[in-house]
């Protein structure tokens, strides 16, 4: 059997997924790792409230320094999150983050398939911009207390990974479901048949850290070229695209995870990812009049 | 200025940066913030909090 470039990418994807998540034995009794690992942030989207988590989610820690701190910023994650984005971007998403594997697998329920439009994708980084970063650091949620306003509210994944699991192992907590577990459990449903309908619904519309590493992509090291003498504009690339770029016209656009299914169907091979210094814009297709 | 020039000096002024802020971070005590908030079950993020 041939090892494609996908079933590589899966077998990354799954070992990321495990070593992000090695405490499974916690689920049975709703306790969650304590552990000094989980001082090291995650690549991806993992909460550290699920019981196999074995690192800290980075976009929790990025709230959770802007919460604690007198200079209400997280430098400490922020940092982390920079230097793994000029180095990767969103490859990150692509082969690490565990939230993005389960979002293909979802994908995988038979259903009507569908595409969303541009403006959309913009929404991530007003949720970035508003409920991770200006929220904790301001109190502006009205209880004049600083919070992590995106897990509080928003994140999906932490009621998926975390809520979900702990209130069912820990009854004595659920007399404190309210308003806020409501809101968040149907964002989750959105989310889910979002996930079904739409290739990566939450990555393209939702995710914060997608968000970062997608304004990274343009210079990240890990980085995608066209060679404009084999490109003949067929299409056949943007036609595969899980994430609806058209990377013969925009190879680094911010949406790209490099998840390579571009390169393998380009009849021409004029595509290519690595890691690479030279950003080669003169074998980029000047597009301009296109 | 080449574009991939601009480009790469862009990168290292990014990872500059990131070292910095990593390096701040962790001398004003924010690796035990994220250690001590990921080591508790998150009321936030369990939609609880
Ligand atoms: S966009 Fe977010 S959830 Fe999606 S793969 Fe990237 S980090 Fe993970
Ligand atoms: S442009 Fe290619 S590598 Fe990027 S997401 Fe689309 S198919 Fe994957």
């Amino acid at each position: 059997m041939k090892i494609t470039r996908e079933i590589k990418r899966k077998i990354i994807q799954v070992a990321a997924f495990g070593y992000s998540n090695p405490w499974l034995g916690n689920f049975a009794g709703g306790n969650i790792y304590q552990g000094n690992w989980k001082q090291f942030c995650n690549p991806g989207m993992n909460c550290y409230s699920c019981p196999a988590a074995g690192l800290a989610c980075p976009i929790g820690a990025m709230q959770a320094g802007a919460n604690s701190q007198s200079y209400r910023f997280g430098f400490y994650a922020t940092g982390v999150v920079l230097a793994i984005g000029v180095v990767l971007g969103r490859a990150v998403c692509g082969f690490l983050c565990p939230f993005g594997l389960l979002q293909e697998l979802i994908h995988k329920i038979p259903s009507p398939k569908l595409h969303l439009p541009k403006w959309t994708t913009y929404i991530k980084y007003a949720l970035l911009a508003i409920f991770v970063i200006l929220m904790p650091m301001l109190a502006m949620d009205g209880t004049g207390v600083r919070s992590p306003s995106f897990c509080k509210y928003i994140c999906p994944v932490g009621t998926l990974e975390g809520g979900i699991p702990i209130l069912a192992s820990h009854p004595e907590l659920r007399s404190l479901i309210g308003g806020i577990f409501t809101l968040k459990m149907a964002i989750l449903i959105v989310v889910i048949v979002g996930c079904v309908l739409v290739s990566r619904f939450f990555c393209k519309v939702m995710c914060p850290l997608g968000a970062i590493y997608g304004m990274l992509n343009k210079v990240s090291l890990y980085r995608m070229d066209v060679d404009s003498a084999k490109c003949i504009s067929c299409a056949a690339c943007s036609k595969v695209c899980p994430m609806d770029v058209e990377p013969y016209k925009v190879p680094n656009s911010a949406e790209c995870i490099r998840c390579g299914h571009c390169i393998t169907a380009c009849p021409k091979e004029a595509l290519s990812a690595g890691f690479k210094l030279n950003t080669k814009e003169s074998n980029t297709i000047d597009m301009k009049g296109a | 200025m080449g574009s991939d020039k601009r480009t790469n000096i862009f990168r290292i002024l990014l990872i500059i940066i990131a070292v910095v802020m990593i390096v701040f971070g962790v001398m004003h005590g924010e690796v035990s913030i994220a250690l001590r908030k990921a080591i508790k079950i998150c009321l936030e993020c369990i939609g609880i909090g």
